[in-house]
């Protein structure tokens, strides 16, 4: 329909895409949208590429986008801002984590993590930059740094009205709420 | 209550609301949550089966029984049980019975996309295909009622988005169905000759009834909008056709796509300018309504290889494409998937690798990985179960061939138990002479860390006697066997040596635990808890870049500097980099 909204969350296995993409549509159903969000497990989770959409909006029908689609980008690691480049809109933003995790080729010195992707998204779109990995450190779990990420994506699309510290609450376990929301305020204020 | 849900955790709703009192499967991507989530409610007994065969024959003796039943599996696992599957569809059930079948388009986790909705027309059974997460609910409750009223099995076919995409569920409460009571009917559940031929009758007949239910049931509904456009679509595809067409065309949305509800989809037709049949993977619907004489297009149009999505609907119908934004897609490094720090199977992998004259052959799991770069160890992998038949074969074929080769089977713990254990009869009894690798990591650990018959745990968690390995192989017939631990790179090597001198067969269960395992009590008396991390230490690292050749993702290589580094965060301390460091650059601290 007209008014839905595509979100996709991108990153590598591991890093939590999951948990943000849960979090942000439980919200969003407590809010009065219809929500459909798809996700992949499997053989991606060894440490390879992950996505996960969520599309929102007052009724839904297909779980999925296809490329040139998405409102908006949110890449928990940088090339892979690259990776899935392809499904933003030509007016969509882009939310990019300056956070470089190495894929096998790199690893092995085979080749070189490719430099200036972030000039190059900045030349192409409408790109917000955060060091989410470093707010993360600071606050002191590298772990955290999706729920930072979550918080600079609720900024940008305006969903600021949804109680979110309450549905974080809700989400995680009981120890890691606070660390949560301070990681969420922390991505709010970021972008 | 409206949640919001997976396809899987409805179905699991879905079982629990309809009454059903006994689930069985055996893991596979994309339904393993299904029974996860069965097992959650206390009111169904709900396990774990060995393989799919033998989870769809425990289901079908429940049924007998009385009960409302449930089994699920991916789509290659109904290959596996597709005996029992067949002649159920001349049996039929006694309670009410469902057979979650998830299909893999765009091979997410698989090793084809076979469209199984072709089963459900071959073994002449029921079929329903959800589209969301609510009607997968729905029509588990819609399942039972179908198979007791008509005495058949019903196929849930669902599809990985259908599994794996959350969207809202109206939760309800459970009915308490009671057990129906056994009645004796060798003609209907002694599948000989005689019997099986009266049955298939009675199977025809039900056929015709079940059309009729399909073009009278509300599971099929027409939408009615602008006529110049219709479209008959079914599952996912009904969900992608909605987002390209929205109201400016009609649709016929089937739920109940076998029987097809031809009468129906006839009106329907005659109604609308230009149909369309919007279906992922095969011509399924296409071809039938082809066959009634009905013009319209589908497959000319639309790919029929790998999943659809609303982009490549509207691609295939228009010719019209987004606009994207352009720029050099070859810059993104591949991040293919790994074998995780820590995992033994690399272990295994890395002296195996160094073998020669070897032929490899893969089982399914984690393991496939194995065949990846840079151990780059397997020649073949084809289905559960098939590396150890498949080594035998080759064996023999070599030996004739004068080629010297040999020939060595890796298969895990899990698949071992689900269909190796047949193919290595078949190397006693026919006197092979091949090595069978059993890599027992404790756990089923690709979908997701499921208990087997060898973790000791059941489904719900609860213990149960562990299934040993080593008395199953030698039972079988094999007189060589070595259990080894492949984190002792010697163990490993000499191992390895050892079989290779044979020559008969020989089985080497390679045992430890998964690295993302979380240990049970006998994992951590049998293996001890894994402290600390590696490190290098700069002066003596050469650059000889041998612990890289292991493809541990924890190791980093510095080109500039020509120095290896590990990455704290990630090691998990398995030592394997430090046991094949010429220059021992690397030591372990933190302990």
């Amino acid at each position: 329909m007209k008014d839905t909204k595509n979100i996709l969350l991108v990153g590598v296995g591991g890093q939590g895409t999951i948990l943000v993409s849960k979090i942000l549509s439980t919200g969003l159903v407590a809010a009065g949208y219809d929500v459909k969000m798809s996700e992949i497990h499997g053989m991606a989770q060894r440490g390879g590429s992950v996505s996960t959409q969520v599309r929102y909006g007052s009724e839904v029908s297909s779980p999925i986008i296809g490329i040139g689609e998405a409102d908006i980008l949110v890449s928990f690691e940088t090339m892979e801002t690259l990776r899935w480049f392809e499904f933003l809109k030509p007016d969509g933003v882009v939310l990019i984590n300056d956070f470089e995790i190495s894929s096998a080729p790199i690893l092995m010195g085979k080749v070189d993590y490719p430099e200036g992707i972030i000039e190059l998204i900045e030349g192409k779109a409408k790109a917000k930059v955060i060091n989410a990995g470093e707010i993360a450190e600071e606050l002191g779990n590298q772990k955290v740094m999706n729920v930072v990420l979550l918080g600079a994506l609720i900024k940008s699309m305006n969903l600021t009205d949804i109680d979110w510290e309450d549905v974080i609450k809700n989400q995680v376990k009981e120890k890691f709420v606070d660390i949560n929301i301070k990681a969420f305020n922390k991505g709010m204020n970021a972008v | 209550m409206k949640v919001l849900m997976t396809g899987n955790e409805a179905v699991a709703q879905g079982a629990y609301e309809a009454g059903i009192q006994f689930a069985a499967a055996y893991p596979g991507t994309p339904s393993t949550e299904i029974l996860e989530n069965i097992a959650l409610r206390k009111e169904i007994t709900a396990e774990w089966a060995p393989n799919e065969k033998v989870a769809v024959e425990s289901a079908l003796g429940a049924s007998i029984a009385g009960a409302r039943t449930l089994t699920a599996m991916k789509h290659v696992g109904l290959n596996v049980a597709a005996d029992p599957f067949f002649t159920i569809g001349y049996t039929g059930v006694n309670g009410g019975m469902v057979l979650v079948n998830a299909d893999d388009p765009g091979l997410h986790s698989s090793q084809n996309e076979q469209d199984n909705r072709y089963y459900a027309r071959m073994a002449k059974v029921a079929m329903l295909e959800p589209s969301n997460s609510q009607e997968s609910k729905d029509m588990v409750i819609r399942a039972m009622e179908i198979s007791e009223k008509y005495n058949v099995l019903v196929m849930l076919r669902m599809t990985t988005r259908v599994c794996h995409s959350k969207s809202i569920v109206e939760t309800g409460e459970r009915i308490e169905v009671p057990i129906k009571p056994y009645v004796k009917n060798p003609p209907k559940y002694i599948m000989a000759p005689a019997n099986a031929k009266a049955a298939h009758i009675v199977v025809e007949k039900k056929l015709k009834e079940l059309e009729k239910f399909s073009n009278e049931t509300e599971l099929n509904y027409i939408e009615w909008n602008d006529k110049k456009v219709g479209v008959i679509s079914a599952g996912v595809a009904y969900q992608y056709a909605k987002e390209v067409f929205g109201s400016s065309a009609s649709y016929l949305k089937l739920g109940f796509t076998f029987p097809l509800p031809m009468e129906k989809i006839k009106k329907f037709a005659e109604e609308v300018e230009t149909l369309y049949v919007i279906e992922e993977l095969e011509p399924f619907m296409e071809e039938q309504i082809k066959a009634a004489g009905i013009k319209c297009i589908g497959k000319e149009k639309i790919p029929n290889t790998w999943e659809l999505n609303p982009d490549i609907v509207k691609k295939s119908i228009f010719g019209t494409e987004n606009e994207i934004i352009d720029y050099d897609r070859t810059i993104a490094v591949g991040r293919p998937p790994t074998l995780c720090a820590g995992c033994p199977h690399r272990a295994f992998f890395y002296q195996l690798s160094k073998k020669k004259n070897t032929f490899v052959t893969g089982d399914i799991g984690c393991y496939t990985l194995g065949g990846s770069p840079p151990l780059n160890t397997i020649d073949t992998t084809i289905c559960m179960g098939a590396s150890i038949s498949m080594a035998h074969g080759a064996k023999k074929v070599f030996e004739k061939n004068n080629d010297d080769k040999r020939v060595v089977a890796v298969i895990g713990d899990s698949t071992f138990f689900h269909s190796g254990m047949t193919s290595l009869l078949d190397v006693v009894f026919n006197k092979g002479n091949t090595i069978t690798c059993i890599l027992d990591n404790r756990i089923t650990a690709m979908t997701g860390h499921q208990d087997n018959p060898g973790t000791g745990y059941t489904l719900q968690g609860e213990d149960t006697d562990t299934v040993q390995i080593e008395p199953i192989v030698r039972a079988l017939g094999i007189k060589n066997i070595k259990t080894i631990n492949p984190m002792n790179q010697d163990e490993m090597k000499a191992a390895f040596n050892w079989a290779y001198d044979l020559n008969e067969p020989s089985v080497i269960i390679s045992r430890y635990p998964c690295a993302l395992k979380k240990y049970s009590k006998d994992d951590l008396a049998e293996f001890g808890p894994i402290q600390g991390y590696c490190e290098v230490d700069k002066d003596t690292c050469i650059g000889c870049k041998i612990c890289v050749s292991t493809g541990c993702p924890a190791i980093v290589f510095d080109k500039a500097a020509k120095k290896s580094s590990i990455n704290r965060i990630q090691c998990v301390g398995c030592e394997l980099c430090l046991q094949v460091c010429p220059t021992k650059a690397i030591s372990k601290v933190g302990e």
